[in-house]
């Protein structure tokens, strides 16, 4: 595989990336967020896998073998765990509505691009143009985190951010070593755990996922 | 003296046997009678080795030391230097007398009550000394936060009453104010170079404009710990609260503590000190001074009265090194010596006789339950011992020969005295006149205590209803023998340091060579035990021995020639009776009564509330309130705004997890465009 065929790969996936990104935040369906994610983890592998192999950075194989079992596999399965148990299958509310987030979500793009466009030209890898493409996945599911309602979803926005991050680092510098990186993808798993635990004593408490109950915690 | 242990290594386990102490007291099981009759004796025997400690430091050049403790690569340094050294005879003479006392006065209190008061007390002993030992900053602000803290609780002992709480606040509050402008001012002082040890301090070269704004955080942070005006309003309400020996170390010691940290980073570490700086010290110097004693005048409540005089007498120390500054400002090293020296001087006086009049007053409350004035009177009939130790305290603090306040206001006046030296002529003309300030404070203290003394120990009892108070089981009688002890430490030392003030005199020579270089003019060092002469026998010169001899003298002579000559007999009438037969004791002075011409004379100072019953008025009831002004132009004004503010700030806290997410948004978002 020539460098420009992996390139255009890596660039395709990134697509992808970004593209589930703007599905997730137009998602209204906790399930079927469940599932974006997941295809947003195997994107990130696939991309990864490519740079691996164009480069030939070993312990990116890792990062890819790590991306799949955790963010493809595990994670997901654990959400839809924690939905099933705590009941909270159906639609999602949005502090703001769908259209709105999506134009902000552009001006976000816009913005990571025009953010990433510096650095791009200093960096020398095949993978410098999606640079921007991953600050805007990290942008995206930020917004993501603000304008949802419940509790699940502000999770996986989290999550989908470290999916940006992670992609970041893969862009810009052919990933983090592989230490920091199972660290991150530990803290990750570790992360999704205490957020089960806490969704349940938050319904336990509130009889609701709904964030908007915390408010009263607030002293005046 | 091989076999003593140097004055650093034995005022450093003075002050860790006081921590140790303040951990036993805690240990035995709420035992009040323990801690009573081991922790504080053992206290001032701790306190004795101390001021032994700190007198040998005053004679042997500065010593240091490390120790082991501390942050990593951060660790505690302790020096010793003849400033050091005053201060820490000071704390621990001073101490001494209060911790037995102590032993005394607490003999009421319930074993859970009395171990924490135990533990705090001498914690704030050892914070005390090692705010005095410590040589760099960090260790400097602990030991001073610990003073803090630790006199907070004591304050707040009774904390179940809403107004000792928020003396208690209120104090905490004025200490953090301050507490943050002294740790600016070590910011200031180490310009960046992220060496706090004093050793660094001292050598870092200020700019001029950098050293006044150290001067000037130096200045109001250790004076909001010292009481002066504007930074005062704690100090009224904090000492009333404190139980009695609390209020004694308090007004005694810990106020002193900030004249050492004034003296220690102004003249010491700033260096260089600039004559514009004495004319702001001498300015609030002289403002508080008045306005100490005018206020003391009006109150009716003893202990609050005795805090009024504790502001007073932090103005009189600040004309002393207000003046100082100015002469060395001007480079008249022998005056300005003379200036710190009268200063320091009275700071020593100072813990000694206003530690004695609020043991005094401790003992009246303990007594009688009372501490209004105008519920007193008779009191020298019940309480002959403590009525002797307390007039003792009473004419010493009113600077009556051949007690220990005459000589240091004495110095105060005769460093002010010399201003024909100076070259600049607004400021010769000035200094004259804030030692007139001094002079008209002097006179109102004097009246002030002939009102504390005539209304609370002469006289009749006023109110009978007031006298025996269900509350005091040993109501009318005498201190006891503990505190009777410790009232007499104190009221000695009154007597020594006012007949060998050429001893004291040349001990702070010491002091004051080691700060500016150089010491008093050759004619001063030539003082001898009988005379003292500050700056040369031909300007002035003062012998209390003989001024003592003529007093006795006088008086012994008049007594005889009366006895001989008048009537010869001792005759029994009722007192203050003025050949009025059929008087009641509510038709004595009272003590707001007392006060009434110089509310007249000076009544712009007050801020005066006062209800006249018409002549018709059917149940006539007169009511005055004396008020502080600083709380209507400066505190109110202040604490309003700053709940303004965080009532504005406050609305960024709206409880909801979206709005938080979006700060963290917009600040990443603001950085990133920021960075870019």
């Amino acid at each position: 595989m020539d460098q420009t065929f992996s390139g255009q790969l890596v660039n395709l996936f990134a697509a992808f990336l970004l593209l589930i990104a703007f599905a997730m935040l137009s998602q209204r369906r906790v399930l079927t967020l469940i599932r974006l994610f997941a295809w947003q983890g195997a994107a990130l592998a696939a991309s990864t896998l490519i740079v691996a192999y164009s480069t030939g950075q070993t312990h990116l194989y890792f990062s890819a073998a790590l991306a799949v079992l955790l963010k493809v596999m595990l994670i997901p399965w654990v959400l839809h765990r924690l939905i099933d148990r705590l009941q909270v299958r159906w639609d999602v509310e949005t502090l703001i509505n769908i259209p709105a987030t999506m134009l902000i979500g552009i001006g976000l793009v816009i913005f990571a691009f025009a953010l990433a466009a510096p650095i791009s030209e200093m960096a020398n890898t095949v993978t410098r143009s999606t640079l921007g493409i991953a600050n805007a996945s990290v942008l995206l599911s930020f917004l993501m985190m603000i304008v949802r309602r419940k509790a699940v979803p502000q999770v996986i926005g989290f999550l989908a951010m470290e999916n940006g991050l992670f992609f970041a680092a893969t862009s810009a510098t052919y990933g983090m070593p592989l230490v920091v990186e199972l660290g991150v993808a530990l803290d990750v798993l570790v992360g999704t755990f205490i957020f089960g635990i806490f969704f349940f004593h938050i319904r336990e408490q509130f009889d609701s996922l709904d964030i908007r109950h915390m408010e009263k915690l607030k002293e005046d | 003296m091989d076999f003593l242990p140097s004055p650093l290594s034995g005022a450093l386990a003075a002050a860790v046997s006081w921590l140790v102490i303040a951990l036993a007291s805690l240990a035995p099981g709420r035992n009040a009678l323990v801690v009573r009759r081991l922790a504080f004796p053992l206290g001032a025997l701790a306190g004795l080795a101390l001021a032994a400690f700190g007198l040998q430091a005053m004679w042997l050049p500065a010593a240091q030391m490390t120790l082991p403790l501390g942050l990593p690569d951060l660790p505690f340094h302790l020096r010793i230097d003849p400033l050091a050294g005053f201060f820490l005879m000071l704390l621990g003479a001073v101490s001494a007398g209060v911790c037995v006392y102590a032993a005394g006065y607490f003999r009421d209190e319930s074993g859970e009550r009395l171990t924490l008061i135990g533990l705090q007390y001498h914690v704030f002993l050892a914070s005390m000394a090692f705010v005095i030992v410590a040589d760099d900053a960090y260790l400097f602000m602990v030991a001073w936060e610990t003073m803090a803290l630790s006199s907070y609780f004591l304050v707040t002992t009774d904390h179940k009453l809403p107004a000792v709480r928020g003396a208690g606040f209120l104090y905490l509050l004025v200490a953090h104010l301050g507490a943050i402008a002294i740790l600016l001012c070590f910011g200031v002082m180490s310009g960046g170079q992220g060496d706090y040890t004093f050793d660094a301090l001292r050598a870092a070269e200020l700019k001029p404009l950098w050293a006044t704004v150290a001067f000037l955080l130096a200045f109001f942070g250790f004076g909001a710990k010292a009481g002066m005006i504007p930074l005062h309003a704690w100090l009224p309400e904090a000492h009333p609260a404190a139980p009695s020996p609390v209020s004694a170390l308090m007004s005694g010691i810990m106020i002193k503590t900030a004249i050492y940290g004034m003296v220690r980073v102004i003249y010491d570490l700033i260096g260089g000190v600039r004559w514009e700086w004495g004319v702001l010290v001498l300015a609030i110097g002289a403002a508080t001074t008045l306005f100490g004693v005018l206020y003391a005048l009006m109150q009716h409540d003893l202990k609050r009265l005795l805090a009024y005089h504790s502001v007073e007498n932090i103005g009189i120390i600040l004309l002393g090194l207000g003046a100082s500054m100015v002469f060395l400002g001007f480079g008249h090293s022998a005056a300005g010596a003379l200036g710190l020296i009268a200063a320091l001087y009275h700071t020593l006086n100072h813990a000694v006789f206003k530690g004695l009049l609020f043991l005094g007053a401790g003992s009246i409350l303990h007594a009688t339950g009372l501490r209004n004035l105008n519920d007193m009177g008779g009191l020298i009939h019940k309480m002959p011992k403590t009525a002797f130790y307390f007039l003792i305290g009473a004419l010493a603090i009113s600077a009556l020969p051949p007690l220990n306040g005459f000589v240091s206001e004495w110095l105060t006046f005769q460093a002010a005295l010399q201003a024909p030296l100076l070259a600049n002529g607004v400021v010769r003309s000035v200094l004259p006149l804030f030692a007139a300030t001094l002079a008209l404070a002097g006179a109102l203290t004097a009246m002030c205590f002939v009102k504390v003394y005539g209304i609370a120990f002469l006289g009749q009892p006023r109110e009978p209803r007031h006298a025996p108070q269900p509350k005091a089981p040993a109501a009318g009688r005498d201190a006891g023998t503990l505190e009777q002890y410790g009232m007499a430490w104190l009221a000695a030392g009154c007597f020594v340091l006012g007949l060998f003030p050429t001893s004291f005199l040349l001990m702070l020579n010491r002091v004051a060579t080691s700060l500016t270089g150089k010491g008093l003019s050759r004619a001063a060092l030539e003082s001898n035990w009988l005379w003292l002469i500050p700056s040369s026998s031909v300007q002035a010169s003062y012998s209390p021995g003989i001024f003592l001899i003529v007093i006795v003298a006088v008086t012994l002579l008049t007594f005889l020639l009366v006895r001989r000559f008048y009537h010869g007999r001792v005759r029994y009438a009722d007192p203050w009776d003025c050949g009025y037969p059929g008087q009641t004791p509510r038709m004595q002075d009272t003590a707001d009564a007392f006060g009434q011409p110089i509310r007249h004379v000076f009544g712009p100072v007050y801020l005066m509330k006062r209800h006249l019953p018409g002549p018709d008025d059917p149940a006539p009831k007169f009511t005055l309130k004396i008020e502080d002004r600083h709380w209507y132009w400066l505190y109110l004004p202040l604490a309003r705004l700053t709940n303004y503010v965080s009532s504005k700030i406050a609305l960024l806290q709206q409880g909801r997890i979206s709005i938080y997410l979006l700060y963290s948004f917009l600040t990443l978002i603001a950085l990133l465009v920021f960075v870019r």
